[in-house]
């Protein structure tokens, strides 16, 4: 597969803080790449300097063929990403049809293309005129989620989708993630639950200190408990 | 396909009527303390028109910080600019302003007021790339900064219109009273809340209507995430700026009529007041604006009767009273 992103030696400074330090990774098209890591590797700030809410200060960022690293957030959305924060960030003043309104730009909300997430998250159907600020964290994952996919975009990425929710919901999130991907949408999912980064990964790159330390095929690295403790610095039977 | 079971039950939320009770309340509370009937009907509808006339002017400075979380502390220019515009228009137009016909004094408000907006709106154009894009994210900056534009915009209307105050008479048919039974309630009052009303009627069917109301609504909120669903929240945020500054100059023309002279001064002198109100209802609220800014009005208006000497500071008595209640204000939007 080609790749669809490539970072390569991207930097990123907050402050006085030099967070990424020269990530490099690809995430071919049509398959979900996991990046994994321990807490302050530097997952979400790769997620946030592929959209441009901070910028990198140096290395270079390719959608396709496309340079992006200096372009605004706006242009890089519309070329084709979408973005769920680890905060699910859902207009709480606003309805869940109203979140989604925006979600779809300009073009009108699709009923079929409705139908399918609804088909997933129910509940935004039986909550279409409530606001967003009533719901729960789990359906407000959902919304947050479904406001990614309302229109087809070229890549996803997602921060933490599980994060907090119950295991009943996550199950169901996973088979969700699953379908979006059979749908052969490209998605960067960050995901600190390596048995959902198992289920839905087909390539993982592991990050440390702002670095990509490992990148392969999510097979392997699932089948080697050894580099999984060396990398993650947890067992698999403690990281669920 | 596996379905998310749609989970719990929403959680019921309850209607927070409160606040735009307040108004209500405080109303029916000061009669007894009032005495008379028609007292109270003139001091109330003395302080709605009041309350009308500042949150015309302070509804795009509440709009504008909950956006931008810009501190625009040179919003009272717009206001004294929309009243030396008033004045400007309205000095050749004397014919129709002395009018007995309703019409003829209302035909010569309409260019004043269409220029009075219009020259606000577009001056702040200038005013935001000038002196606020430089400071974004700057709050200590920010008051400086915009403090200073507004100094420097009251010294260029001495400069241009002279330290002296311009009179501004009413126009003939918008003076006098309507009696209601004992009450004589002021026209000029009556039209003012009637202009107040249709602005917050206005705004609140943008903001709960309209595309453009809702990515408002919704960068007030959270302007990061509006920018990466793909707008451009700069554009939308300069909109707000010159709607806002608009209004301000609406306001200033209907302050200006109520005080009948018009002064530079204006601008400082309602500058705080407007941070009151928009403190008091919540910022970026423009719900809150309005409540507030009747709120702040009521108040001042019943205390001017009953304590003259606490009229001077009853605003900023409010203000701490509802602080204490609700800290972050009557209708809370952002989480700055």
């Amino acid at each position: 597969m080609s790749p669809l992103l490539t970072l390569t030696g991207v930097h990123t400074h907050i402050g006085r803080y030099h967070i990424l330090q020269g990530v490099d990774f690809t995430v071919p098209e049509g398959e979900t790449t996991m990046l994994l890591g321990r807490n302050g590797a530097g997952k979400t700030t790769t997620l946030r300097t592929i959209m441009g809410l901070w910028r990198a200060s140096a290395g270079s960022i390719r959608l396709a063929e496309r340079a992006i690293e200096k372009d605004a957030t706006p242009d890089i959305s519309r070329a084709g990403l979408a973005y769920v924060p680890e905060t699910m960030a859902v207009f709480s003043d606003l309805t869940v049809r109203e979140n989604l309104v925006l979600a779809a730009r300009d073009a009108a909300l699709d009923d079929t293309r409705l139908a399918w997430i609804f088909g997933f998250f129910p509940a935004l159907k039986k909550f279409w005129l409530s606001r967003a600020g009533t719901l729960s964290g789990g359906q407000k994952q959902m919304l947050s989620i479904a406001r990614a996919i309302v229109e087809p975009r070229r890549l996803l990425l997602i921060d933490e989708p599980t994060k907090g929710l119950a295991p009943a919901i996550v199950g169901a999130l996973v088979e969700c993630l699953m379908e979006i991907k059979r749908g052969g949408t490209t998605v960067l999912l960050v995901e600190q639950n390596f048995r959902v980064a198992q289920a839905v990964g087909d390539r993982v790159c592991v990050m440390d200190n702002g670095r990509i330390v490992h990148a392969g095929a999510m097979a392997e690295f699932a089948g080697d408990e050894g580099l999984q403790q060396k990398l993650l610095g947890l067992s698999l039977d403690t990281h669920q | 396909m596996t379905a998310i079971d749609s989970g719990a039950a929403l959680p019921k939320r309850r209607a927070d009527f409160i606040p735009a009770l307040l108004p209500v309340a405080l109303a029916l509370a000061a009669l007894p303390f009032i005495g008379s009937s028609s007292t109270w009907i003139t001091l109330t509808v003395a302080g709605l028109s009041m309350g009308m006339m500042i949150f015309a002017m302070a509804s795009g400075l509440t709009l504008v910080f909950g956006l931008m979380d810009v501190l625009n502390f040179g919003h009272g220019a717009f206001i004294a600019v929309g009243a030396y515009m008033a004045a400007l228009v309205l000095a050749p137009l004397a014919g129709w302003t002395q009018a007995d016909a309703l019409w003829s004094g209302l035909a010569a408000l309409l260019p004043a007021v269409i220029v009075a907006m219009g020259v606000s709106a577009a001056l702040s154009i200038a005013f935001e790339r000038a002196l606020i894009r430089p400071v974004y994210g700057q709050h200590l900056k920010q008051i400086l900064v915009t403090m200073g534009g507004l100094i420097v915009a009251e010294q260029l209307l001495y400069a241009l219109f002279g330290p002296q105050l311009i009179a501004l008479p009413l126009p003939t048919a918008l003076r006098g009273s309507i009696v209601f039974g004992d009450a004589a309630v002021e026209k000029y009052r009556l039209l003012a809340v009637i202009v107040g009303l249709v602005i917050f009627a206005t705004l609140i069917l943008i903001l709960t209507r309209t595309k453009i109301g809702l990515l408002i609504r919704a960068g007030v909120e959270n302007r990061e995430m509006v920018e990466a669903l793909g707008y451009r929240i700069q554009r939308l945020f300069i909109g707000v700026f010159m709607a806002g500054s608009a209004l301000a100059g609406l306001g200033g023309v209907m302050w200006a009529l109520y005080r009948e002279q018009v002064h530079a001064s204006v601008a400082q002198e309602l500058t705080v007041l407007m941070f009151i109100v928009i403190i008091i209802g919540g910022l970026g609220s423009v719900t809150g604006c309005f409540i507030g800014a009747i709120l702040v009005a009521l108040v001042a208006n019943y205390a001017g009767f009953l304590v003259p000497k606490l009229a001077l500071v009853s605003d900023i008595l409010l203000m701490v009273v509802i602080l204490l209640w609700r800290p972050r204000g009557l209708f809370p939007v952002t989480s700055r």
